[in-house]
């Protein structure tokens, strides 16, 4: 039962083959039986069988919608009201948000039960979810190495099943490459598309919220509830919103799918650039035609990236001053005491990098160089992408140049930790919309290929997506001992 | 580009973060790294190229002036390090 889709647990909870509370319950055995992964942060197993049994009466009364009753997590920045909200950070340890964010009303409306909040890199800073003040997670294909990050904890939940979906968010790949490093399906869509509002922030011009699933079809499925417009949230954008679902069996053939050469460099690991050809080649079996394109500027997502975000979080996270909520530290002697000393013990490593590097790139004489220079090249980013899309539908490439890595392995140096996002970058900066997809393993671990799309594009990428998994099996293979 | 000890210490007081002393040179030596990284932008020349401002080039919603949220103070301040009739407390500023 653990298996089984979201359409599947969908049909068998309307036939009354199970009922959402032993849905609910056999996942919280499943969560307590892998601890071991520190996949969640706070496992809320009351609340969850009470929405289960709501779930099941609504079911009873014949008004149910597809995913009534359906168990999921929630990435651990996503508000929940009057549950602990932490962002991966002691900063926010003993945090009890007072409001849902709009994605988590959404789900709940929608009749979904939350089984708990999953670990993540500290405000979803880090690509190995090492950074977490809750420590690391594991992958549930090697324990030894990371599930990718920052979206971490969502993406071993789903890989080792403790839950059927999670959800995730994506501010430079964190939902993409995690998806990608443990087998399962993330779609990362347009900016704007999902509300951001009760998301705690990390950068604004960036982050986008979405779902983390074990297949395309599950992703829209949880999608068609997510997206919409919120007036709360200032960068929401009122756009109609697709039928997912119905546009899962959409026909791809003449579909053109663009292949950057950028994306396939010395950078990539060779096992990986061959499972994503061989992905490339099932789709052109099914009819769609292959194009090499160019994405010049692509070698500059990274660095632009490293001066956008960090300049966005210093300003995001300069509201943790120890006054009205999070960590406040012991006997201040003054309020610049009490700011200073209060955000180095509420704070990491990794997070004061970025605060760091942000408050540099936007300080007095600095500002033109750094942040106005990569907003300047992000827009030719942008450009390289509206260039390629005048050619074809879609781009194909990697979503991380490797398989999993080994825990602690990148820990000693930022610079190779960011490169694991080289592929995933470049669609946040010009706020597109992607989805990674199981389509390989390299030495027993799983990779990823990932579809970026044009704005608003997302029905079609899960359409080609559906399609790739219909004719191929790696997404629904799971790992031994969990 | 690579960043001194002095250059640590103004960022930090900048960021309002306390930094040890014996991490100091840690974090010029890894924030160095960093700048390195993201100078490879000056390769480039964006002469007359307009910076992004949104993805989607979307601008500012503007609402009608109306009142739509309700007083919620109790229940925000109830996670508050320290409140008193109402007001957060911090550390005497003046005098």
């Amino acid at each position: 039962m653990f298996e089984k889709t979201l359409a599947d647990l969908s049909a068998a909870l309307r036939k009354k083959e199970v009922s959402s509370l032993e849905l609910t319950d056999m996942f919280l055995d499943r969560i307590d039986q892998n601890q071991n992964l520190n996949a969640f942060i706070t496992v809320t197993a009351e609340q969850a069988r009470a929405q289960a049994k709501n779930a099941d009466a609504a079911i009873a009364n014949g008004d149910a919608g597809p995913l009534t009753g359906i168990p999921i997590a929630h990435k651990d920045l996503f508000c929940t009201n009057g549950v602990r909200t932490s962002s991966g950070s002691r900063m926010l340890d003993k945090f009890i948000s007072p409001y849902d964010a709009t994605v988590v009303e959404r789900l709940t409306a929608s009749g979904c039960v939350m089984l708990g909040k999953t670990n993540m890199d500290e405000f979803a800073m880090g690509s190995s979810n090492e950074t977490s003040w809750y420590g690391n997670v594991h992958n549930p294909w090697n324990k030894d190495c990371v599930p990718g990050g920052s979206s971490g904890g969502s993406a071993a939940a789903v890989a080792a099943r403790l839950t059927p979906a999670a959800t995730g968010t994506d501010t430079g790949g964190s939902i993409r490459q995690p998806a990608s490093l443990t087998g399962i399906t993330g779609f990362k869509p347009t900016y704007g598309r999902v509300s951001r509002y009760g998301m705690i922030a990390f950068a604004s011009s960036l982050d986008q919220a979405g779902p983390m699933a074990k297949s395309a079809q599950d992703c829209a499925m949880l999608l068609q509830s997510m997206a919409g417009f919120d007036e709360r949230d200032s960068t929401s954008i009122e756009h109609p919103v697709d039928d997912y679902c119905a546009g899962l069996s959409n026909n791809i053939k003449g579909k053109v799918i663009g292949i950057p050469k950028e994306y396939f460099g010395s950078e990539l690991d060779s096992g990986v650039a061959d499972c994503v050809h061989k992905a490339a080649d099932v789709l052109k079996g099914l009819g769609c035609e292959l194009r090499e394109v160019s994405l010049p500027n692509q070698h500059l997502a990274v660095p632009v990236y490293y001066v956008v975000a960090p300049a966005e979080c210093s300003s995001n996270l300069s509201r943790f001053d120890g006054v009205r909520f999070g960590h406040r530290c012991d006997d201040p002697a003054d309020l610049e005491d009490l700011y200073k000393r209060s955000r180095a013990e509420g704070f990491g490593e990794e997070v004061k990098r970025r605060v760091m590097i942000g408050t540099y790139a936007l300080s007095a004489g600095y500002y033109d160089a750094y942040y106005l220079k990569a907003q300047q090249i992000r827009h030719l980013i942008s450009e390289d992408f509206n260039h390629a899309f005048e050619s074809v539908d879609m781009i194909l490439g990697p979503s991380s140049p490797s398989v999993a890595f080994t825990i602690g392995d990148k820990n000693d140096d930022p610079v190779a930790m960011y490169l694991n996002d080289l592929y995933t970058i470049a669609a946040n900066l010009a706020g597109l919309p992607g989805i990674s997809v199981p389509c390989g393993f390299v030495n027993g671990l799983p990779v990823g290929m990932q579809l970026l799309g044009k704005a608003f594009d997302e029905s079609l990428l899960l359409n080609v997506a559906h399609h790739y998994q219909q004719n191929t099996d790696w997404h629904i293979q799971m790992p031994d001992g969990v | 580009m690579s960043l001194s000890p002095e250059d640590v210490n103004k960022i930090a007081h900048l960021a309002r973060l306390q930094i040890d002393d014996d991490q100091v040179e840690h974090y010029a030596e890894n924030l160095s790294n960093i700048l390195e990284l993201v100078n490879q932008m000056n390769n480039i020349d964006t002469t007359d190229v307009t910076p992004m401002a949104h993805p989607q080039h979307a601008v500012a919603r503007l609402r009608d002036d109306k009142v739509t949220e309700s007083d919620q103070r109790e229940h925000f301040q109830a996670h508050a390090p320290a409140v008193e009739n109402g007001l957060y407390l911090v550390p005497k500023v003046v005098e």
